[in-house]
């Protein structure tokens, strides 16, 4: 009965992956990093995407002190920020939080501040959006794993 | 001398357990110049799981610097955006001293005047990010090494 919890946890999973697949929200390159973890790296994805999260909040936190400042002019640091984001959400499979970016950045390219702060803010709903639900990912990988390390008692 | 393209037919077939460097005499060596902490990660990952020793750096300044103390790598895998000197810098530095390894620029950028200025500066092979397993292999392809 308790291997069937694994199952029934490794389904959820799967429904879960399946539907940020078709909201766009991940893409294939998720996949990728998926296939990178084995024996030797078994924790490979949770920890690339921790650096994520932690490097996205420094760009966020940048990005936003940037557009708070009163006389803001500073466009090509922008532009940086914006092309680190960019990378790190393609290398991870982040495909709706890299298209925010490439919105964002055509705006900061036309030095439109009203345009950069409406991008900044659905840059950060989108970025929340994702890390929910990465964090849902794990939590639901950890109790499979524990669910599926349970063995059957014996039975004499 | 095994042939890169069968190996690498191998793993695009997915054969992932083929690794380039199962003698430790010849094993490849690589080199990872990358700012961005998360394709350090996967690039370092991607090459390990192929049996493939790396090293990596944080920009191209440090590249040239692990050159200048003498260590030498098949394989450089070259951002080209990164701070204190980008790839287009370190490659032409590379170069002129005389460096030989295959490098592959790997960056975000698709079309754009700076990639043909990037293969200029000395590229061999260019690949656009994300970096992922097919990628890897058609650029191991071009590495001079011999098995």
């Amino acid at each position: 009965m308790l291997g069937l919890g694994a199952d029934r946890l490794r389904a959820d999973m799967n429904r879960l992956l399946a539907l940020l697949f078709h909201q766009g929200v991940l893409d294939e390159q998720f996949l990728q990093l998926q296939q990178l973890q084995d024996e030797s790296s078994p924790n490979f994805v949770s920890e690339v995407v921790n650096i994520y999260f932690h490097e996205s909040e420094k760009l966020l936190r940048n990005l936003r002190g940037l557009l708070m400042e009163k006389e803001f002019a500073d466009y090509k640091k922008m532009g940086i920020h914006l092309n680190q984001f960019m990378g790190s959400s393609s290398s991870i499979g982040a495909k709706r939080v890299r298209n925010v970016c490439v919105a964002f950045r055509a705006a900061s390219e036309q030095t439109n501040r009203a345009g950069c702060l409406r991008a900044l803010e659905l840059l950060e709903h989108e970025y929340c959006y994702l890390k929910n639900k990465l964090h849902e990912l794990f939590q639901i990988e950890q109790q499979r794993a524990l669910a599926a390390g349970v063995r059957y008692p014996m039975q004499n | 001398m095994v042939k890169m393209e069968d190996i690498g037919a191998r793993i695009l077939a997915g054969d992932h357990q083929v690794q380039y460097g199962q003698n430790q005499r010849t094993k490849i060596k690589a080199l990872v110049v990358d700012d961005n902490m998360i394709n350090q990660a996967l690039h370092r990952t991607l090459l390990r799981n192929l049996g493939i020793e790396n090293h990596v750096v944080g920009n191209g300044r440090e590249a040239v610097d692990v050159h200048c103390s003498g260590r030498r790598f098949d394989l450089i895998l070259m951002d080209l955006d990164m701070p204190v000197m980008n790839g287009i810098e370190a490659t032409k530095k590379l170069r002129a001293m005389g460096i030989q390894s295959t490098i592959a620029g790997v960056s975000s950028r698709s079309v754009d005047e700076n990639i043909q200025e990037f293969w200029e500066a000395g590229l061999d092979d260019y690949q656009q990010k994300p970096l992922n397993f097919p990628k890897l292999v058609s650029i191991l392809q071009k590495v001079n090494h011999s098995v």
